[in-house]
C-alpha cells in the first residue's frame, strides 16, 4: 500500500520549471531518501508536496493515501498528515513555542472532527516529547524560533513534528547547521517516530544523516526528476563518486 | 502565558461586527443643531446648577471662534455641526436609577452586549470571578451604576457625571476642566459646551479602589452625537484601574464621538485607564461608521504620580485620539500603551504626547499599529522636556505592521528637549506580516485567518499584557475580529 505517491510532477517557480516529471512512491512505514546536488530541486519539491504559494504545479499529481494533495491548501494537507520539517524555520516572535504547538495541534484536530486536546494532556505530552530531544521546557515559553540556534530550531521542527503525529514526514535538509552532537540527538528523534503507519521522505545533500536514519530506499534527484533508486548502499555510492554522472546526464534534456 | 492560551481559544470564534443591532427604545431628543438654546436645554435637563450653565454657555462661545483642526491624516467631508442631535436620552432613565427602575429593554440591550450590570449576576458568578463595578452610558444619559454602596464605603465616588455634578459640585468644580481647559480644541471645546453625561470617579486619600470601574458607552440614536465627558481623581495615595469600552450600531451615516476625560492624579497615587474602543468601523467600503475625535489627558500633579494609558483601538471610521500625560510632579511617571488597527477604509491618526515638566520624571510608550486592507494608521506622539525637567527619560517604542500592500503605516514623532539631561530613546519598526510566517503557520495546521491571528496576536502582546486580564481576552478577539479578511 502506497502511502505517498507523486506521478510525473511538474513544478514551477517565478513560471521558470524546477521539477520536469518527477515520480516517487513510498509505502507506508518505510523511509526514503532523496539526495541531489544542489539546484536540482530538492527543496522545491518538499515545498511542493506541503503546497507553498508560489510553487506552480504545472503538471502530474500526488496523493497521500489516495488522496489529492495538490487540491488542498497548506492546512488541509497537514491536518491530512503532511509534516514539513525545514530547512530554515521561520521565526514567529511574539507567539511562545508552546502556544504555537498548542494551536496547530488544536486546528489539525478540529480539521479531523476529532476533539481538542486539554491543556494538561498537551502539557504532559509536550514534557516528554520535548524530555527525548533534550529541550528545555523554558525554551518552549519563548516565542518560536526567535534567537534560537541552528541546533535548537532543527529539534524544535522534530518536537513539533513528534507532536502533531504526522503520516508523512518531509525532513528538508534537517542535517545542515548541525554540529555532530545535535545531528545525533535530532536522528534519535527521528527514529523513534518511525513506525509501520508512518513514512518519511528525507532530502539530503550529504550521506552523513543517513549514517543515523537508515533509508530504505534511495532516490537520486537530479536536474528536476529522479535519475536512479536504489537501496541504502546507493547512498554509500553517492559519498565516494559524487553527483557528477547523474548531472551531467539529464541536464541537457531538461533544459 | 495563561492568558495567552485562553486568548488563541476565544480568537477561533470570529464574528462580524457583533454590536451593530438598534435598539428599539423610546428616546427623547434635543432639538436638531447647535445654538445657546441647545446648551441650555441640556443643562435644563440635566438639573444642573447655574455654575454648570455658565460655564458650558463660555465653552459654546468660544468654540464659536475656533477651527476645526487639520493636521492630522485623516480626510472626511466637512462636518454639519447644525445637522445632528446633541442630547438624546432613553425616556424612562432620566437621572440615576436603581436596577430596578432601568428598562428592562435597555438591561436586555447590555446584556446581549456582554456587560454585566445585576450585581447580583456577578455576585453569583464563579468563585473567584473579578468583580467590576459599571457605569453603563446609552446616548446623553448614564443608565445605571453599579457598585455604588459597596464602594462608598470606602468612601470611593462612583457615579455619573450628572449626579457628580448636582451631589459632589464642590469637587466636580474644583476639577472639571482643570486638565483639559475649555478652549484645548475645537472638539474639547465642543464638548465643554454640550458634554451630556460620563462617569465621574474620585478615589480619598490612602485609598486603593477595591474593584475595577468600567464604563460602557453606547450609542444607539441615529443622527446624534455622543460628547461624554469623564472625570477621575485619585487624592494622595490613591489607586483606581479603569476600564471604558464602546459600541456602536451599524449605521450610513457618520456619527461624531467627541469625549473629554480627564485624570488628575496627587501625590503618591495612581490611575490605570485602559481602553476598549470597538465603535462600529464603517462598511467595507468606508460608508458610515464613527468619528471618534476624543480629548484625553491626565495630569501627575503630585510627586510620584503615576499614570498608564492603555488602549486598543479597534473600531471607528476615523480615530483623532492623543492620551497625554502630563508629568508635573517630581519623580511622576506615565505611561502609554497602544494598539490601533486600521481596516478597510479606517483611518487612525494616534499616538500620545508624554510633557516633561518636573524632574526625574519618566515616561514609557509602546505603540503597536497595524494597518490592513486600504486603511491608513498613524502613530503621532510628542515627547518634551521643559527646563526645569532635570533628568527626564522616555523611552519609546512604535512598531507598524502592513498586511497586504495597500495599507499605510506614517510615524510622526515630535522630540523636544529643552535641557541637557534628558534621555530620550525612540525605536520604530516596520514590518509586513511575511509570507514565510504564514506559510509556516498553515504548513502546522492554522487556516490562513487563523495564521493572521496567532501573527498578530504575537505582535500586540506587548500591549494586552497591561491590560486588565478579562479585558485581556476581550481585546484579542476583538483584534481578530477587525483583521477578519484582511489577507488572501
Amino acid at each position: 500500500m502506497m502511502l505517498l505517491s507523486v506521478e510525473n510532477l511538474q513544478v514551477a517557480v517565478d513560471a521558470k520549471p524546477i521539477l520536469h516529471g518527477l515520480s516517487l512512491e513510498i509505502p507506508a512505514g518505510e523511509v526514503h531518501a532523496v539526495m541531489g546536488p544542489n539546484g536540482a530541486g530538492k527543496s522545491t519539491l518538499s515545498y511542493a508536496l506541503a503546497g507553498r504559494p508560489g510553487y506552480e504545479v504545472t503538471d502530474g499529481a500526488a496523493r497521500l493515501d489516495g488522496v489529492d494533495l495538490l487540491a488542498l491548501e497548506p492546512n488541509e494537507r497537514a491536518a491530512l498528515g503532511v509534516f514539513l520539517s525545514f530547512q530554515y524555520p521561520t521565526e514567529i516572535p511574539g507567539v511562545p513555542a508552546l502556544t504555537f504547538l498548542r494551536t496547530a495541534l488544536n486546528a489539525q484536530h478540529r480539521a479531523r472532527g476529532e476533539a481538542e486536546v486539554s491543556a494538561p494532556d498537551f502539557l504532559r505530552l509536550v514534557r516528554a516529547r520535548a524530555a527525548a530531544l533534550k529541550i528545555y521546557f523554558d525554551m518552549l515559553k519563548r516565542p518560536l524560533n526567535v534567537g534560537f540556534s541552528g541546533g535548537e530550531k532543527k529539534r524544535m521542527e522534530i518536537l513539533q513534528m513528534s507532536v502533531l503525529s504526522p503520516r508523512l514526514a518531509i525532513l528538508d535538509e534537517t542535517d545542515s547547521g548541525l554540529d555532530i552532537d545535535a545531528l545525533r540527538i535530532v536522528a534519535e528523534g527521528v527514529n523513534a517516530l518511525r513506525s509501520p503507519s508512518r513514512s518519511m521522505l528525507v532530502i539530503t545533500h550529504y550521506q552523513r544523516l543517513l549514517d543515523h536514519i537508515r533509508p530504505d530506499r534511495v532516490h537520486v534527484l537530479a536536474a528536476g526528476r529522479i535519475v536512479a533508486s536504489g537501496g541504502p548502499d546507493l547512498a554509500l555510492e553517492l559519498e565516494r563518486d559524487g553527483y557528477d554522472r547523474y548531472a551531467l546526464k539529464p541536464l541537457g534534456a531538461a533544459a | 502565558m495563561a492568558a495567552v492560551q485562553q486568548t488563541i481559544e476565544h480568537v477561533a470564534e470570529v464574528e462580524r461586527y457583533k454590536h451593530g443591532f438598534v435598539s428599539d427604545i423610546d428616546q427623547e431628543f434635543a432639538p436638531k443643531g447647535l445654538s445657546e438654546d441647545t446648551v441650555r436645554f441640556i443643562s435644563a435637563k440635566k438639573g444642573e446648577p447655574a455654575w454648570m450653565l455658565d460655564w458650558r454657555l463660555e465653552a459654546y462661545r468660544r468654540w464659536l471662534a475656533l477651527e476645526e483642526p487639520d493636521w492630522a491624516r485623516v480626510e472626511f467631508p466637512r462636518i454639519d455641526y447644525q445637522d445632528s442631535y446633541y442630547y438624546a436620552a432613553p425616556k424612562e432613565t432620566i437621572g440615576p436609577a436603581s436596577l430596578d427602575e432601568v428598562d428592562p429593554d435597555l438591561l436586555a440591550v447590555y446584556a446581549k452586549l456582554g456587560i454585566p450590570l445585576k450585581e447580583q449576576e456577578v455576585l453569583a458568578g464563579v468563585q473567584g470571578a473579578p468583580r467590576y463595578a459599571v457605569d453603563a452610558v446609552f446616548d446623553s444619559v448614564s443608565v445605571v451604576t453599579t457598585f455604588k454602596k459597596e464602594l462608598a464605603e470606602v468612601g470611593v465616588i462612583f457615579c455619573s457625571m450628572s449626579e457628580a455634578i448636582r451631589e459632589h459640585g464642590e469637587l466636580v468644580r474644583r476639577y472639571l476642566g482643570s486638565v483639559v481647559p475649555v478652549s484645548d480644541n475645537f472638539f474639547a471645546c465642543l464638548n465643554s459646551a454640550v458634554f451630556s453625561d460620563g462617569s465621574f470617579v474620585y478615589v480619598p486619600p490612602g485609598v486603593r479602589c477595591p474593584m475595577e470601574l468600567s464604563t460602557y458607552f453606547r450609542i444607539n440614536a441615529a443622527q446624534s452625537g455622543q460628547f461624554e465627558r469623564t472625570l477621575i481623581i485619585a487624592d494622595k495615595g490613591a489607586y483606581v484601574s479603569y476600564l471604558e469600552g464602546c459600541t456602536a450600531p451599524m449605521r450610513d451615516e457618520n456619527q461624531l464621538h467627541a469625549a473629554v476625560v480627564e485624570l488628575v492624579i496627587l501625590d503618591d497615587a495612581e490611575i490605570k485607564y485602559s481602553t476598549v474602543q470597538n465603535w462600529y468601523p464603517g462598511d467595507a467600503d468606508g460608508k458610515g461608521g464613527i468619528y471618534n475625535f476624543v480629548t484625553k489627558r491626565a495630569d501627575c500633579r503630585g510627586d510620584r504620580a503615576k499614570v498608564s494609558w492603555t488602549q486598543v483601538e479597534t473600531g471607528s471610521a476615523i480615530t483623532w485620539k492623543y492620551p497625554s500625560c502630563v508629568l508635573r510632579g517630581h519623580g511622576s511617571s506615565g505611561e502609554f500603551y497602544s494598539i490601533a488597527i486600521t481596516n478597510n477604509r479606517q483611518q487612525a491618526d494616534t499616538g500620545t504626547k508624554m510633557i516633561h515638566l518636573g524632574a526625574d520624571t519618566r515616561s514609557r510608550i509602546i505603540s503597536k499599529g497595524i494597518s490592513a486592507g486600504r486603511s491608513s494608521n498613524t502613530y503621532r506622539g510628542l515627547v518634551s522636556a521643559h527646563p526645569k525637567a532635570r533628568n527626564a527619560r522616555n523611552y519609546t517604542q512604535c512598531d507598524s505592521l502592513l498586511i497586504g500592500s495597500c495599507s499605510g503605516a506614517h510615524t510622526t514623532p515630535y522630540i523636544e528637549a529643552r535641557n541637557g539631561s534628558t534621555r530620550f530613546e525612540h525605536e520604530a519598526t516596520t514590518t509586513r506580516l511575511s509570507d514565510d510566517q504564514l506559510f509556516y503557520a498553515m504548513q502546522r495546521g492554522l487556516s490562513q485567518e487563523e495564521a493572521v491571528q496567532l501573527l498578530v496576536n504575537g505582535f500586540v502582546k506587548d500591549v494586552l499584557q497591561e491590560l486588565p486580564m478579562e479585558f485581556a481576552v476581550e481585546a484579542q478577539k476583538l483584534v481578530a475580529i477587525s483583521l477578519e479578511g484582511s489577507v488572501g
